[in-house]
């Protein structure tokens, strides 16, 4: 699923970032499905990462701000389908939410062994160790489980894999 | 109004997810430790994004100005279709994750179903919200393996749940006028279908938790009909405070 993004409109829209993990734009994210100039008007397509996520609000009115300093009246549309997936995170983005603190996603199986079997396959922000456990199955926010590094004891966000 | 099957089905499904979602949201700063804290209210918070869904889109249905919220705070007691289960309250740890988990695999079958819907809309929050819900289960799941299979303690209190709760169970399965007009258009899901795979999930798991399956084949029903146990007029009233206080607040 590659957005329809006009070419000039990307720098302005990658300013733009999610306000609950500020390291990672709207694009990385994968959130911003479409944004067109439609006889003058911006026409931006976003859809959620979690049914609830609280951030969509903000994202959307950030959105239109940003586009009017650049002289862009927008419109923001929420779609559901079809729905976010964490594959959607661009390798930029993953290599953010590493640098940040916060393991990427795993691939579908593995996200599933280490949530439920107890396996060892994240890897820790800090140190890079895969000794880590999960504490709880949600964290901080929708979009994250809580884990700690056995080896350097630091507690981490690992960003669930959804598909 | 043009569509009024739909619009009440709507209701249905979604009110399922409201008043759960507010009776797990009730936990917020009370959970039993930080974890299961933010997990009752990380729930609730993907509840509630579903119900804005299903709201919006039975407010579009309504017409005349009708909003997500009037639908969501302005009803009565009795216009409420939740299933009885759900307003039940919180009680204790074992109530709440006992209660959680006989819809949470409700919910999820519903969902699965609910994907191959004539209705676009409802099929797109079917699977937005199918992947939500997966995590549910499976929180709820562990945690009745847990305290199952855990301590002497811990098994008594999900025993007592699972047996004071299971009596809310069967009317899960139970047909309404709205959802056999919806089933005949091909928009709503038969729920009777999923009766079986329902109770084959739920005693699986309570048999690796050692809880023994309830034999009383006598059930509680009403909650679609708009006929609810007490307890859903207390928590309607906290719900409903602000809106009913400052008419058309907005945050």
């Amino acid at each position: 699923m590659v957005p329809q993004i006009d070419k000039e409109l990307h720098p302005i829209l990658a300013q733009v970032s999610d306000p609950e993990i500020p390291v990672l734009s709207i694009l990385e994210m994968g959130v911003v499905r479409s944004a067109q100039l439609i006889n003058g008007v911006v026409q931006v397509v976003i859809t959620p990462t979690y049914s609830g996520c609280p951030a969509m609000d903000v994202i959307g009115d950030d959105i239109k701000k940003i586009l009017k300093e650049n002289g862009y009246d927008a419109t923001v549309k929420l779609v559901l389908s079809p729905a976010w997936t964490t594959d959607w995170i661009t390798a930029k983005g993953r290599k953010a939410l590493l640098d940040y603190g916060i393991a990427p996603p795993l691939e579908a199986d593995a996200d599933k062994d280490v949530l439920l079997g107890d396996k060892k396959l994240v890897g820790c922000p800090q140190c890079g160790s895969t000794n880590t456990k999960m504490v709880s199955q949600f964290g901080s926010t929708a979009c994250k489980a809580f884990f700690q590094c056995e080896d350097c004891l630091e507690p981490f966000d690992y960003f669930k894999c959804l598909k | 109004m043009k569509n009024e099957n739909l619009y009440n089905y709507i209701l249905g499904v979604a009110d399922n997810s409201l008043i759960l979602g507010q009776r797990i949201g009730e936990l917020c700063g009370h959970g039993p430790s930080l974890e299961t804290d933010i997990a009752c209210t990380n729930v609730s918070l993907d509840l509630f994004g579903q119900v804005r869904s299903y709201f919006q889109y039975a407010a579009e249905i309504a017409g005349e100005g009708k909003t997500e919220d009037d639908i969501a705070f302005l009803r009565r007691e009795r216009e409420y279709k939740n299933v009885l289960l759900v307003e039940q309250p919180n009680t204790d740890f074992a109530y709440t994750i006992v209660r959680q988990f006989l819809f949470d695999v409700y919910h999820l079958l519903f969902l699965q179903e609910l994907q191959n819907s004539t209705d676009e809309t409802l099929v797109a929050i079917a699977k937005k919200s199918i992947k939500e819900v997966s995590y549910h289960e499976r929180f709820s799941s562990d945690w009745i393996k847990r305290l199952g299979d855990g301590t002497e303690v811990s098994n008594q209190k999900i025993q007592e749940a699972i047996n004071n709760l299971w009596t809310y169970t069967d009317e899960l399965f139970h047909q309404t006028g709205a959802d056999k007009a919806m089933i005949n258009s091909g928009v709503g899901v038969d729920v009777t279908t999923l009766k079986d795979a329902y109770y084959a999930k739920v005693n699986s798991v309570l048999e690796i938790a050692t809880i023994a399956i309830p034999e009383s084949k006598w059930f509680q029903k009403g909650g679609k009909e708009g006929v609810h146990t007490e307890h859903l007029g207390f928590m309607l009233s906290d719900m409903q405070y602000m809106q009913r206080t400052y008419p058309g607040m907005e945050w």
